[in-house]
């Protein structure tokens, strides 16, 4: 089922998806460590952290269907057996943990006994009970998925900009939001 | 596998070069602009995290417990607003009706066992429970003003304060200096010098000291700061001179007069002028400002810290309905953070005992 105007790209949806949730949660990973070092900003930047990580939630779930229900483009021939390999465990990676970060925060805020405030007098649910050992783990877990978030999507980066200005196989085209046309992307596979 | 039929000239070694550079670039730019956002390439920077370790420098660790306001008892009731709060913000709790509260009476410090004193700042937090789910979290204290203006004054104040090793007493040169530093502390230190002591919790008004905004139904904003001012008529404090006085008495008069009878206060909310100052509470508004009675706190029952869920609450006064928002003071965005350090450090450590135990609250 693919819904892209070409094999090469992904289809629209997933690179609008891609580069949505990339500036969303690159924001939010910058949000995060200010937040927890400032004290004169740290409130401000709570309040924004709050609705965003429930809005990344949202996209991550309907990113997730979308995955599901397109086809994906051929890896380029220029990917290794092990570089498909990796690639595959670090989208497998990213999806866990752009699911994973809201909702360990938002149990992390039930487990604390907070209200889990988004707008005005809108607020969510807890969805684990108070407990004070669990709000400290669920903390700590949030904080390492955060780092290895952080560390996932700079591999992620060099490595498409590997292949893009080194290997010039213009890895990039498939995300591009642009489209492009298949005579003039990459992976050739005949 | 097809293997790639595009034939691209190989690079030179210079753009070779270039461009591993200019990914190099790339990703150590994102992780640098990173561990400066988190405070790494700034160790010295005051952070929540150490002002929660100058309270642990201060009082001693203490595991499971509040790195400051340790030692103190719990306590649950309610809320009767009178509706006189309506006009003044559009939170839900003002409405005419009755929010069950819990809350904490406490002493300021970070040492769990310390003696009770008569001039240990006292603290009184409350939780309000909305009928919808909201909360209004507020934590007050019996100072008129607050003796610094910012987080960085009052971590220095912290240490300044300390009791020095061979004399037991702060040294005064260090306070002397913190007040030259922060002249704005002088005038405050000397309000909180000579306030009226009272005997007790019981008698004792708890003040907001920072400014929030009220926002009522039509949009309007008020500045404001808000009070609980004792039903129970004041008395002077009278340790002073009478000798040695049990380690928990201003503990033990707190639980006795609850379970004599229900203790109220009446929440008193200051409204600002223009240009009156809502970004500092080391000053005091002027007493003629007008003053509005929106309801009663009644407090019926206490329990010790081992065993009430108001332990596990963090008394964040930034949790705030809709209808009441922070106000510019730097005090309110940092009490904030670093009640969330003081939370998460405390909440992840096995708990010490309390030194108002289940025994003497139940009495």
């Amino acid at each position: 089922m693919n819904m892209g105007s070409n094999s090469t790209q992904f289809a629209l949806a997933s690179r609008i998806l891609h580069w949505l949730m990339a500036a969303l949660l690159l924001s939010m990973l910058f949000i995060g460590v200010t937040m927890v070092s400032s004290l004169g900003n740290y409130h401000r930047l709570v309040a924004i952290h709050r609705p965003l990580g429930i809005t990344i939630l949202i996209l991550a779930v309907i990113r997730l269907v979308n995955r599901m229900f397109t086809t994906l483009p051929p890896f380029p021939p220029t990917l290794s057996r092990r570089e498909r390999w990796v690639a595959t465990a670090s989208e497998r990676m990213l999806y866990t943990l752009m699911l994973a970060l809201p909702l360990v925060g938002w149990g992390m805020l039930s487990a604390g006994h907070y209200p889990i405030v988004m707008f005005g007098s809108w607020h969510l649910p807890a969805i684990v009970p108070a407990n004070p050992a669990l709000h400290a783990v669920l903390r700590k877990a949030h904080t390492i998925f955060a780092y290895l978030l952080f560390v996932t999507f700079l591999a992620h980066v060099g490595a498409v900009l590997f292949h893009t200005l080194i290997v010039r196989d213009r890895l990039l085209h498939r995300m591009a939001l642009w489209s492009i046309r298949s005579d003039r992307a990459t992976a050739r596979t005949d | 596998m097809g293997s790639a039929t595009r034939t691209l000239p190989p690079l030179s070694r210079a753009s070779l070069i270039l461009r591993l550079m200019a990914i190099g670039a790339v990703i150590i730019g994102v992780a640098g602009l990173f561990a400066y956002a988190a405070g790494w390439l700034t160790p010295h920077a005051l952070t929540p995290a150490r002002i929660a370790d100058t309270f642990e420098l201060v009082g001693g660790l203490h595991h499971g417990v509040r790195r400051n306001h340790a030692k103190g008892v719990c306590v649950s009731g309610r809320f009767d607003s009178n509706g006189q709060g309506v006009a003044l913000s559009k939170a839900s709790i003002f409405q005419p009706g009755r929010t069950p509260v819990i809350g904490r009476f406490s002493l300021s410090g970070g040492q769990p066992y310390a003696a009770d004193a008569p001039d240990t700042v006292r603290g009184m937090a409350i939780l309000f429970k909305l009928q919808d789910g909201e909360e209004w979290r507020t934590a007050m204290i019996n100072l008129p003003v607050f003796p610094v203006r910012t987080p960085q004054a009052f971590n220095e104040q912290l240490l300044a304060t300390r009791p020095d090793r061979t004399t037991g007493k702060p040294d005064p040169a260090k306070i002397t200096a913190l007040v030259a530093r922060y002249p704005e502390s002088a005038p405050a230190m000397q309000l909180i010098r000579s306030r009226p002591i009272s005997s007790d919790f019981a008698n004792s008004t708890f003040n907001s000291l920072n400014a929030f905004r009220f926002i009522n139904a039509v949009g309007a904003r008020l500045w404001v700061r808000w009070s609980m001012v004792p039903a129970q008529p004041f008395a002077p404090t009278s340790t002073s001179d009478s000798g040695p006085t049990a380690k928990n008495y201003l503990f033990d008069a707190l639980i006795a007069s609850i379970h004599r009878r229900p203790l109220e206060w009446r929440l008193v909310v200051a409204i600002a002028q223009p240009h009156d100052p809502t970004d500092d509470a080391t000053i005091p508004w002027p007493p003629d400002r007008q003053h509005v009675d929106v309801g009663t706190l009644t407090i019926d029952r206490v329990e010790s810290d081992d065993t009430s869920p108001a332990r596990d609450i963090n008394f964040d006064p930034l949790i705030l309905p809709n209808g009441i928002a922070a106000s510019a003071d730097p005090l309110l965005s940092g009490r904030s953070a670093i009640y969330s350090q003081s939370f998460t450090r405390r909440e992840g450590e096995a708990k010490e005992r309390s030194a108002v135990s289940p025994a003497e609250t139940a009495r």
